[in-house]
């Protein structure tokens, strides 16, 4: 398995490292906290840490720390809009249940 | 679903943590309002896809408020009851402006903020601001998924503290938390990302719909220092439209027009000088309510010979503000163009021209200060690790006391940087006077008359001496915003005198209070629109479950129990797609809840399923009990 963007979000996070004008790539993960167990993280990276796990998807890079890979293996990074906002979407299969609100999720 | 951006390594927030900012350019023709999102500042639009927002505001016959396209549009059928450039007169008094020229009826209110009296009652600028401010905090919301914590609101840096006091009044009776007022050049400095820039010193020629600034900021080490402002605060994009307005009138050997009349020639001038952006003339044609035609063509020479004195009147400033800063045109790196009248082409040559540079206008010149101050909006909310954009501004002008004779005594002299805080001391004039008037001023000039007044107050309870002994020491304090606040303290008996100062063209706490609460007649209608959507949320999340719940374990029931959930759910679909109205929201919860109690015999049947599966084949003692 591995971490995937699709061609429109790989699209947005090349957009955004170039504005920013640093940064090697976009890590995923998870953390302890939310309503409902675990919470999505999105970030830039500037540096590698030595466990990290690296993926390659529409020419971005993606970043992972081994322990959250163990939630987020398979997951699908998706850019949309809804209404009038916009952002970034995990489409996770490992997710049992999810907040009402989808960033925070059990597996 | 939550929609996520990207944060700046470790800078993850929890869920429903999120520090939402925005920044918003609350201008004189359009406001527009910005936010950053994964690091990128960009402007975010309305449902049509619109980023800009007409700064006009329509009071309706039945009651209700209109902004933005939809008010600029009946501009000339309602003249009266149509603001537009409200911000011309945020902290100003009927003796500051020139009302010959618009179609209002304005209220003098004792030398106080004027008000203007329309359809919905006597309104101040204040109020009126507020209603296109309501607008983009609801476009933000909306955009950003989620309650905004503060916003950073741009103001012109010739506004005084009447008028950044009024901004900030504004923004309260919107229901918003400014967490800072920022200097226009200010923003779009940072927007042009200058801060990332190599030092040297820049120039921010800043022609808005109604106001001109020009500052001069230094950048060093990352940090902006504004050397000098100058500008007109009543010269904008709006006087070439009034000049392109004479001329027709001229040309077309017009007798004066009627209020509805100017709003609609107004409307056609200001169409013209937009085409002539890119075109070698421009073709106004129109029929008055007296039935005359109008009919003659603009051309590109005409107009430049029509407004060459408005283009010059915006280097006399600029030549200031150099000599201010003690520059020459040699020091100057850069030079940014703000403000969609600079899209005009004798603007841009004759800044060119004068600077013996070409300015930078990649940019879009109307978006460029909303997208600064969303960026420092984005700083101050805590959502930046590297905080390292440190804003230095100056006041703009100088702030000083009456004394004898009427004449004015500087406390802070302009350019000072922000923020500030000087005393002075002053005396008694008379034996045993006991009481000072402290009247605090705002301007360049000498004599009281030519000075903007901006507060009075008293000092009581001096112990009674000989005039000259008692020791009276004024602070001025000036805060990052640029709001004033005085103090006095009598030296030689210690006593202080606790002094609310009050701008003169502010608001009171009394009028403020009244305003907030004519907006919470609005708060019933919009509890019950969060009710309903709350329910709607609750709704969808239980039809999903149990859904799902169906695919899995559908077999465990049987077919009458099954056609008694699905018409339960069938019900439940369809008041959720129901449109609103009164009651809805109650109405949800009730079939909700009548399709939790009828999937409670199956909840309870999956529940022994899984019970019975996790237990199966495991031997008794493998379980801990």
């Amino acid at each position: 398995m591995a971490i995937s963007l699709t061609p429109a979000a790989a699209n947005r996070v090349e957009k955004f490292l170039a504005n920013r004008g640093k940064g090697i790539g976009l890590r995923l993960g998870v953390k302890t906290t939310g309503c409902s167990g675990m919470a999505y993280t999105l970030e830039f990276v500037d540096d590698l840490n030595p466990e990290d796990m690296a993926f390659e998807s529409h020419g971005v890079k993606v970043i992972v720390d081994p322990k959250s890979l163990a939630y987020i293996d398979g997951t699908e990074l998706d850019f949309t809009k809804e209404g009038l906002n916009e952002g970034f979407k995990f489409n996770n299969p490992n997710v049992k249940d999810e907040c009402g609100c989808g960033e925070s999720f059990t597996v | 679903m939550a929609l996520l951006q990207i944060s700046e390594p470790g800078q993850s927030t929890a869920p429903h943590q999120h520090k939402l900012a925005a920044g918003i350019d609350l201008g004189t023709t359009n406001s527009l309002v910005a936010t950053v999102r994964s690091g990128l500042s960009s402007v975010l639009v309305d449902d049509d896809g619109h980023a800009l927002l007409p700064s006009v505001v329509r009071y309706l016959p039945e009651g209700n408020v209109e902004v933005g396209y939809s008010a600029q549009a009946a501009q000339s059928q309602d003249p009266a009851n149509t603001i537009v450039s409200a911000k011309r007169f945020m902290g100003r008094g009927l003796k500051d402006i020139d009302i010959s020229m618009q179609p209002y009826h304005f209220v003098d209110n004792n030398n106080e903020m004027l008000q203007i009296e329309t359809r919905a009652g006597i309104k101040s600028p204040v109020e009126i601001s507020a209603e296109i401010l309501k607008i983009l905090k609801t476009r933000a919301e909306k955009s950003l998924g989620g309650e905004l914590v503060g916003v950073v609101i741009t103001v012109p840096a010739y506004f005084d503290d009447a008028q950044r006091q009024a901004t900030k009044d504004a923004a309260r009776i919107a229901g918003l938390n400014v967490l800072r007022l920022l200097n226009e050049p200010t923003a779009a400095a940072v927007a042009y990302g200058l801060d990332n820039a190599s030092e040297g010193t820049y120039v921010i020629y800043d022609l808005g719909g109604g106001t001109f600034d020009v500052s001069i900021l230094k950048l060093s080490r990352g940090v902006f220092e504004v050397l000098a402002t100058n500008g007109d605060s009543a010269l904008g994009g709006d006087d070439f439209d009034r000049r392109i307005f004479c001329w027709i009138l001229e040309e077309s050997k017009c007798k004066p027009v009627n209020a509805h009349d100017t709003r609609l020639l107004l409307t056609k001038a200001r169409e013209a000088k937009e085409w002539l952006t890119d075109h070698a003339q421009a073709q106004i044609t129109s029929v008055l309510s007296t039935g005359e035609l109008i009919n003659v063509t603009l051309t590109t020479k005409q107009f430049n010979e029509l407004t060459q004195t408005l283009v010059q009147k915006t280097l006399t400033p600029t030549k200031k503000a150099l000599r201010d800063a003690g520059l020459s045109i040699e020091d100057i790196k850069g030079v940014v163009m703000v403000g969609g009248a600079t899209r005009m082409p004798q603007i841009r040559l004759a800044v060119a021209d004068f600077f013996k540079q070409t300015p930078l206008t990649n940019l879009d010149p109307d978006k460029v200060v909303a997208l600064g101050a969303a960026i420092q909006a984005n700083t101050l909310a805590g959502n930046r690790s590297d905080a390292d954009l440190l804003l230095l501004d100056v006041i703009p002008l100088s702030l000083g006391l009456e004394t004898m004779g009427g004449l004015v005594e500087k406390v802070i002299p302009r350019n000072s940087t922000l923020p500030i805080a000087r005393a002075q001391e002053f005396t008694t004039f008379k034996d045993g006077q006991t009481a000072m008037s402290i009247h605090v001023l705002q301007g360049e000039r000498e004599l009281v008359s030519d000075c903007r007044s901006l507060a009075r107050f008293e000092l009581r309870g001096i112990p009674p001496m000989v005039a000259g002994a008692a020791r009276i020491r004024v602070t001025f304090t000036v805060d990052a915003d640029g709001l004033l606040s005085v103090s006095a303290v009598e030296a030689t008996s210690n006593i202080e005198a606790n002094i609310v100062v009050k701008p003169s063209y502010g608001l009171s706490e009394e009028q403020i209070l009244t305003m907030l609460q004519s907006s919470f007649g609005a708060a019933e209608a919009d509890k019950e629109a969060r009710a309903l959507a709350e329910a709607k949320v609750d709704a969808e999340s239980l039809l999903l479950a149990i859904k799902a719940a169906l695919d899995k374990d559908g077999d465990l029931l049987n077919a009458e129990e099954k056609a008694e959930i699905s018409a339960k759910m069938d019900a439940l679909e369809a008041n959720i797609h129901e449109p609103y109205r009164a009651g809805l929201a109650d109405e949800i919860h009730a079939t909700t809840e009548l399709l939790n109690n009828a999937t409670e015999a199956f909840a309870a049947k999956r529940m022994d399923k899984s019970v019975s599966l996790a237990l199966a084949g495991q031997d008794l003692s493998t379980l801990e009990i």
